[in-house]
């Protein structure tokens, strides 16, 4: 394939980098006056981009024509699918982020920027096809996110995010490199093809610890357990945009990524690292539900149910099927509609001064003082739980239906005899809510913005989003032919 | 039948109801409410008429593929029919029973049950595997609201114990009909129900349906969160509970684990008879001694349940017929009797059995209504309760002698709370003269109770009128368990000659009563 049509094919990311690029001698120019127009102007690159992604998921693009710089990466339909949910979370934390930071009087012109790059850097990982591009877009898109953690530089808690962040992400991504260069030696390629076919057969004992450690440093990016712990501190102590962000757009690139390496590089390992992928999901979920009840910050509180939701997908991965990763893939979607939706909302909780509210207790009686806030957060809560006819459990279902299919009914019993004890705790925010005396601490006023994507998303989780499941799963299972059409 | 879309438009007048209720203010939604409700009611009425006994199994079906994955698929048969019946005969009465105790968000309130109304109806309509699980999950969120919010002291936990206990139950379920969606390539009931599962798998997808419906049901062991749901719950929310939601789990046996499972069912029936067993002596030994009026109706809905579970596993058409005549009856009387604690609670603000006393004086008409209920739920023949208990316990003695024996203990344990409560709070002195100082029933305690009494009476005559739409898919169903029934222990004597042909007698009468009615018509319409 000529040189091009391999540029061709990655439009969306030259127009993001280019973007970018403008933007940042923009705002070196003109300094934080110009902060929202260049807001602005990146969700206007974000939606071209999207734009020129758009028909190659509906057209379904696979094979040969997809692969870009001799196979380096792969703009097929499953990359055009997670590349679509990371621009829709990118551009709406982007439309938040401005009325949060005016707060501290913090909005700076590169806070845009970086986001930016920050998606650029996650669409080169969903379309990677060998371990270098991976770790480009990997490392692109994390460095952006440590400089975002710390947006904040005069709040405490925003700087230990980000030095939090940096130094978990800078090791999870040493393991992940070790892991890398063991796969390389041991199969002589970094290609994702050539080490797909090199491990067929049995697997030697190095490459095998080389698949442990890639898989270990992609479960610290999505923060699967027992690599979660740096979740709920940075969750917390990031702006709030940052943290919708967080629970966004990397988790879905981190998926898709996974995806990627686990079926196609080591497709042909399934077994070897089935029974990885099991206990973390199932560790997840059980550890992701256990720790949120003790939570009474709501920023903690999403965090921890975030590595509980990481769990369920995980449930689609282990199935190792075609099914599987369109059920992934639909639960992604359903959940960065739930995530959108639940730190719109707690974007929402302003006390009198203007000050965010984060603490749950505070949000005791908010049914009375602030009732369509109230309902969203609870539609919202119980999907998450996984409660019908909430859109949530439409994902829960169509992974678990997954892991039926393929056999692995044990682990799906036990996956969904815990979300029980997940529904706990998002059910205690339902009833501090609803059931508690209101205190009166929300009263701050609301933009039309934040209303409308509040009202969207729940909209979507609502028991309307079935409407929309035909749609949803064509465009996914599509996206899950492409994946196993390379593989 | 001819193509009209009642089943769904059953469910969203009572939907729209509930969009509209939560926007308007507390006039006006209860209002709203009570139309949505007697719409549907009426709609329950032109369904029954419209239903054809005898004619096709499944009637009124619609099918729209909207979905991936599975179908929003309606459809009834007489069981269904039946119980859908309940459900919107006695939400209006719901809806009446709030209007003046609830004074809190009171659009909300009535939002909540209407919502409950669709789900209640989408259950027993649902033809899809799924569709059915969405409807029965679902109805979890607005029963938590009504619980926690307009509940009472203790609603909090009541309303936890409720959701998490009815969830656990569930989800296993869920993953058992993922299987044999898997197993048998569809999501759509009455396929399935004609589905030969593997043995070896009906025993697994047995239980995990079993948990479910007997957490629903509730069954002995796990029937602990009921007595505190019903508590905590406003009259209304109790009503609810005991008259339609417990039914979904005696559904629920009906409709997939018998017919669908039939070996596994009849390998584990006494599992099923031994803690039924169990329920109705212990429960009916513990709602002797509380001092709670709801804690002892809900212990003896327990009871009741029991009844039911043992019909359903006795394999015969007697036992089958007895268990749905057991859940319509005990859905009336027990809503009633929850209403008529309702009714002196409104007054007196407490459910302590001690508090009353002698109100035959000063509610006499309060106290007759409360006198039928009472009897009604004793089984005393005349109401409704006999009719389905003695079926119940007649289908019972042809499979296990034992169990019809401490089953119908159970009967004379039953007479003894419910006279007991009923001579406490009724007869006697007047003790209080709070109590003594309460007025009779007004008009709309009328309407609430008035209706659900002359049900009460209609099924108790002539039970005819509620069996007969059920006949055709009770034999069908009996016919499907035939070759899984278990050996009885009962030794019927051989017939004589006399006994045969009063048998042949009746059985002709039943034959003519069934099929061959419109030929009768049509007999004498030619002469």
């Amino acid at each position: 394939m000529d040189f091009s049509a391999s540029l061709s094919l990655v439009a969306p990311e030259i127009v993001l980098s280019l973007g970018g690029l403008l933007l940042l001698l923009c705002a070196a120019w003109m300094g934080d006056r110009a902060s929202r127009a260049i807001s602005i102007a990146s969700v206007i690159i974000i939606g071209a981009a999207a734009a020129l992604t758009i028909p190659v998921l509906c057209g379904g693009a696979m094979g040969a024509g997809t692969l870009a710089f001799g196979g380096q990466m792969r703009v097929d339909a499953f990359a055009a699918f997670a590349k679509l949910l990371i621009y829709i979370s990118g551009a709406t934390c982007l439309m938040v982020a401005p009325r949060f930071f005016d707060r501290w009087g913090a909005m700076r012109a590169e806070y845009p920027v970086l986001v930016l790059f920050a998606v650029l850097g996650m669409g080169i990982m969903v379309s990677a096809g060998d371990l270098l591009t991976l770790y480009i877009g990997l490392e692109m898109n994390s460095l952006a996110a440590y400089v975002l953690a710390a947006f904040l530089r005069t709040d405490g808690r925003s700087a230990e995010a980000g030095l939090k962040y940096f130094v978990l992400g800078a090791l999870a991504s040493g393991i992940l490199l070790y892991g890398m260069s063991l796969t390389y030696g041991f199969t002589g390629s970094t290609s994702f093809d050539v080490i797909r076919v090199a491990l067929a057969g049995d697997i030697s004992t190095g490459a095998l610890i080389g698949l442990v450690f890639v898989l270990a440093g992609l479960a610290f990016k999505i923060s699967a357990v027992p690599f979660h712990m740096w979740t709920p501190d940075v969750y917390e102590g990031s702006p709030t945009p940052v943290t919708m962000f967080f629970a966004t757009a990397p988790k879905v690139a981190a998926m898709a990524l996974t995806m990627r390496v686990a079926l196609d590089a080591f497709g042909l390992q399934v077994d070897a690292w089935r029974q990885i992928v099991v206990f973390v999901s199932l560790a997840s979920i059980v550890i992701g539900a256990l720790g949120a009840i003790g939570q009474d910050n709501i920023k903690r509180l999403l965090a921890f149910s975030s590595i509980n939701n990481v769990g369920f997908i995980l449930v689609g991965l282990a199935a190792a099927t075609p099914e599987g990763a369109s059920a992934m893939l639909v639960y992604l979607a359903i959940y960065v509609a739930m995530s959108v939706g639940s730190f719109v909302a707690v974007l929402m909780l302003r006390d009198a001064n203007g000050d965010y509210v984060e603490s749950i207790s505070d949000l005791a009686g908010l049914s009375r003082t602030k009732p369509l806030i109230a309902w969203c957060l609870l539609l919202i809560m119980l999907s998450l739980a996984g409660i019908p006819p909430l859109f949530g459990f439409w994902g829960k279902l169509v992974v678990f239906q997954a892991a039926v299919n393929a056999g692995m009914i044990a682990i799906a019993a036990v996956a969904i005899a815990a979300s029980v004890i997940g529904a706990f705790y998002y059910l205690k925010v339902g009833k501090v809510m609803f059931f508690d005396e209101p205190v009166d601490k929300v009263t701050g006023d609301n933009d039309w913005a934040h209303w409308a994507l509040l009202i969207v998303s729940t909209a979507f989780i609502s028991p309307l989003g079935y409407l929309l499941t035909g749609w949803l799963s064509e465009l996914a299972d599509k996206a899950a032919t492409a994946l196993f059409l390379v593989a | 039948m001819n193509g009209f879309p009642i089943l769904s438009l059953m469910l969203l007048v009572p939907l729209l109801g509930a969009v509209a209720c939560f926007m308007l203010e507390a006039k006006a939604a209860r209002s709203v409410a009570l139309l949505a409700t007697l719409v549907d009611l009426a709609l329950g009425v032109v369904l029954w008429t419209g239903f054809e006994t005898g004619g096709a199994q499944w009637q009124f079906q619609e099918s729209h593929a909207v979905f991936a994955g599975f179908s929003y698929a309606l459809g009834i048969d007489g069981i269904a029919l039946m119980l859908i019946a309940l459900t919107v005969f006695l939400m209006p009465i719901c809806i009446l029973a709030s209007w003046d105790s609830v004074q809190k968000r009171v659009g909300e309130y009535m939002a909540a049950f209407l919502f409950m109304e669709t789900l209640m109806i989408g259950v027993f309509a649902a033809q899809d595997l799924l569709l059915f699980y969405i409807f029965f999950e679902a109805g979890l969120i607005p029963m938590y609201l009504i619980i926690g919010i307009w509940g009472g002291d203790n609603r909090i936990y009541a309303s936890y114990k409720f959701f998490l206990y009815t969830l656990l139950g569930s989800v296993l379920m869920l993953i058992a009909m993922l299987w044999m969606i898997h197993d048998a390539g569809t999501t759509y009931i009455p396929t399935l129900m004609q589905y030969d599962f593997p043995a070896q798998a009906q025993t697994w997808l047995w239980l995990a349906f079993f948990a479910s419906f007997a957490v629903k049901m509730p069954m002995w062991p796990v029937h602990t969160w009921l007595p505190d749901a019903h508590v905590q719950a406003p009259t209304a929310g109790s009503v609810i509970l005991a008259g339609v939601l417990l039914k979904m789990g005696g559904y629920g046996f009906i409709r997939f684990s018998l017919p669908m499972f039939p070996d596994a069912s009849a390998q584990l029936a006494w599992l099923v008879l031994g803690l039924s067993m169990v329920a109705v002596v212990y429960t009916s030994l513990v709602a002797l001694v509380q001092s709670d009026m709801k804690k002892l109706i809900a212990y003896s809905s327990v009871a009741h349940m029991a009844i039911v579970t043992i019909g359903l596993f006795a394999f015969n058409v007697q036992g089958l017929e007895g268990s749905m005549m057991v859940m319509l009856s005990h859905g009336l009387v027990s809503g009633a009797l929850f209403l008529c604690v309702g009714v002196i609670y409104d007054r007196l603000h407490t459910r302590e059995i001690d508090r009353y006393g002698g109100l035959a004086i000063n509610m006499p008409k309060y106290a007759l209504f409360f006198m039928l209920f009472t009897m009604g739920s004793i089984g005393l023949p005349g109401t409704s309760g006999f009719v389905g208990e003695f079926l119940s316990l007649a289908g019972t003695y042809q499979i296990s002698t034992t169990v019809t024996l401490v089953c119908t203990t159970g009967i004379i344990l039953g007479a003894a709370y419910m006279l007991y409560l009923y001579r406490r709070v009724v007869f006697g002195e007047q003790k209080n003269s709070d109590a003594a100082a309460m007025p009779d029933l007004n008009v709309r305690e009328w309407l609430m109770l008035g209706p659900i009494a002359a049900a009460v009476l209609w099924m108790g005559v002539y039970p005819e009128s509620f069996l007969a739409p059920m006949r055709a898919d009770i034999a069908a169903l009996d016919a499907r368990l035939a070759s899984a029934k278990p050996k009885g222990d009962s030794q019927p004597t051989a017939p004589t000659e006399a006994t045969r042909r009063t048998h042949a007698a009746n059985a002709m009468e039943h034959h003519g009563d069934a099929e061959e009615g419109p030929t009768n018509e049509a007999l004498e319409g030619g002469h």
